[in-house]
């Protein structure tokens, strides 16, 4: 005998405790603790902390932590905790130029004032598994070179000396902030960065290499990528100045694209910019490939019909939140759109059948 | 559970997102943009039917929640637990006790009255979004009353298939003006939107709000040869011999046995309570 489902509460409890255990799984193991993740999975850390906009190495390794691992689902935890908070203010724009930096790179020149360092990069290493970490995986302090004190010019700035490359125009006005007012089309370039920023490290990756592969090319060089910490700096009004409230690891992407001049203006060079928390490089320099392809319109060059070139279609679905929550929604019951979708296929065929039927009798 | 304010959300969204309800109110179909906040639970999940409740609950309200028309789902029971705990309010089962219902994919059988809000879940608001996918476009469609798309497509439906080919979130006009999604309610509730009761449309993942007053005309589109058929399964609720309800089609055994239900669970249990039986009703030994 049928009897209507009932027991969604009593289900819903049961699958939180179970999922609880399976979080915890062995405990013949050693639990994993905070500090842990957050020292040890730190490129995780970054990208939760980046996609999730905000800046807190610790809830982002308790959010790695609490989601199992899943950094999608931890980024959720972060942007939902973080659209709780009050907005206290707003900092002074950082100054990248002062950055103590621990990488900085540049494709273009062959040596740069202030050098060329490497830093902590996974880029020449041999993709061995190293079998030796399963057991043991301490590692000997790193050599130390005396850290240099003053800032470090950036790359760009050197090819704008020449007038060789575009110049972006400061502005003082607010940046617009898509947590707080809904996205509106046409996008200027401060919201499509930040959108890009928080946009998912996958769907930005592959936008910018369809770049790449001729899908709106625009060949780019990494102009410089510098990764660092500079000084966070807030202006209290009841004091009348600027005091540095803390510090933030950023990595930063400057890249350098050919143009060809127009009627109005000689050939020179543009930029795209990628500016992200903690050492996350590939998505800073997916964001700044991607930040020039959606800067083709206002640049006047090679307009496409390619997807990275389409604001909307960029914008509308880089942001993995939104994408997995409605990609998974179909999960959920949809039992009383199918029963509608049933009756009028039963019904279309039925017609059908009757119609050969008459037809074969006729 | 101190920690968060009243209804979780702060007052200043609330004070936004009440904005754009009323903006929403004032122009009936109309999609308004609001800024959609990131809430504990999914994009899909309800996020902006929550917001919306959340931004309507006072201390004083009685809260029901369904999916699907049940009360039991299970993210019917997750978002009323989440109102419980965050807003303390009361609950209910009951259609008629509720001030404020939240409703994912149907509208309830008993008429709401005046006093009532019913606030709906919405996957995609745009109506025309599967004809023309750009945002950008759609509005300037709006704005300019162009839906010509829509009658073309509702018109190859008929000349392929014999029918308009939508069973759910089948295209209104609201007031002679906006067309709008109903949201994914099965045609057969499109006739109840003429209500006495305040309806609100929630979007959050796109960020929109719209809503329609009491009293408002909603007029499911259609062609004079091809009226509108709010059709449903041809049969009776097999537990309240319900003639005029929605029902789910349940299957019961391996060899594809089915009965049918209504999908109102409350509508249903309440004329069982009444004496109405239906033909696969237990037996009154049966059920004591």
């Amino acid at each position: 005998m049928y009897v209507a489902v009932k027991g969604g509460e009593r289900a819903i409890d049961n699958a939180h405790a179970w999922l609880a255990e399976e979080r915890r799984g062995d405990t013949s193991v050693a639990e994993l603790s905070v500090p842990q993740i957050r020292e040890q999975l730190a490129l995780a850390v970054n990208r939760v902390m980046t996609e999730g906009s905000l800046y807190d190495p610790d809830l982002a390794a308790l959010a790695i932590k609490q989601s199992r691992g899943d950094l999608i689902e931890a980024i959720f935890l972060i942007r939902a905790y973080r659209t709780t908070l009050p907005r206290i203010g707003h900092s002074r724009p950082v100054e990248t130029e002062t950055m103590l930096c621990d990488r900085r790179i540049s494709a273009t020149f062959k040596d740069v004032p202030g050098g060329q360092v490497l830093g902590p990069t996974f880029d020449y290493t041999h993709r061995l598994l190293d079998f030796k970490l399963a057991a043991d995986g301490e590692a000997m302090a790193a050599q130390m070179a005396a850290p240099r004190l003053e800032p470090t010019p950036h790359v760009t700035e050197f090819l704008n000396k020449e007038g060789l490359i575009q110049t972006e125009d400061r502005s003082e006005d607010t940046p617009p902030d898509l947590t707080r007012e809904p996205m509106e089309l046409p996008a200027n370039r401060a919201l499509r960065l930040q959108a890009l920023a928080r946009g998912d490290e996958g769907f930005v990756l592959s936008m910018a290499y369809s770049t790449q592969r001729g899908y709106g090319n625009s060949h780019a060089f990494v102009g410089e990528l510098r990764i660092g910490k500079v000084a966070v700096e807030l202006d209290i009004p009841e004091l009348g100045f600027a005091i540095e409230i803390g510090e933030v690891e950023l990595t930063e992407c400057e890249t350098v694209n050919k143009f060809a001049g127009s009627k109005i203006e000689p050939p020179q060079f543009t930029r795209g910019y990628g500016l992200t928390f903690g050492q996350t490089e590939r998505k800073a320099i997916s964001m700044a490939l991607v930040d020039r392809a959606l800067r083709s319109k206002e640049l006047g060059v090679e307009m496409s019909n390619s997807p990275a070139h389409d604001e909307e279609f960029v914008l509308y679905h880089c942001d993995n939140i939104q994408a997995t929550g409605f990609l998974e929604h179909i999960k959920l019951p949809h039992y009383v759109d199918f029963q509608s979708e049933m009756e009028l296929v039963r019904k279309m065929r039925a017609e059908i059948f009757a119609a050969q039927h008459k037809e074969a009798a006729e | 559970m101190s920690d968060y304010n009243f209804a979780y959300l702060d007052e200043q969204t609330k004070r936004m997102i009440r904005r754009a309800i009323l903006k929403g109110i004032a122009i009936p179909g109309y999609q308004v943009p609001f800024a959609s906040r990131e809430m504990p639970m999914p994009y899909g999940w309800g996020t902006g039917g929550v917001q919306v409740t959340a931004a309507c609950l006072t201390p004083e309200d009685t809260l029901k929640v369904i999916d699907q028309g049940a009360d039991d789902t299970t993210n019917a029971v997750s978002i009323r637990k989440f109102f419980e705990k965050t807003a303390e309010i009361a609950v209910t089962e009951k259609t008629g006790t509720a001030t404020v219902i939240q409703t994912r994919h149907r509208i309830p059988e008993e008429p709401l009255a005046e006093g009532q809000i019913l606030v709906y879940q919405v996957p995609i608001p745009e109506p025309l979004r599967f004809l023309e996918p750009r945002e950008t476009e759609t509005r300037k469609m709006h704005a300019l009353e162009e839906y010509g798309l829509m009658h073309v497509k509702l018109y190859e439906d008929i000349a392929r298939h014999g029918h308009i080919a939508t069973s759910y979130a089948y295209p209104v006009k609201v007031e002679g003006r906006y067309v709008m999604d109903p949201s994914p309610i099965p045609k057969f509730d499109n006739p109840k939107m003429d209500m006495a009761a305040i309806q609100l449309f929630g979007a959050g993942r796109e960020q929109r709000i719209y809503a329609v007053p009491p009293y408002t005309k909603v007029v499911s589109l259609d062609f004079e040869d091809h009226p509108f058929d709010p059709s449903k399964a041809d049969h009776p609720c097999d537990l309240c011999g319900a003639e005029h309800t929605y029902l789910d089609e349940v299957i019961i055994d391996d060899d594809g046995g089915r009965m049918f239900v209504c999908s109102d669970t409350d509508y249903c249990a309440g004329r069982q309570a009444k004496g109405h039986r239906g033909c696969l009703s237990p037996t009154e030994e049966a059920a004591q």
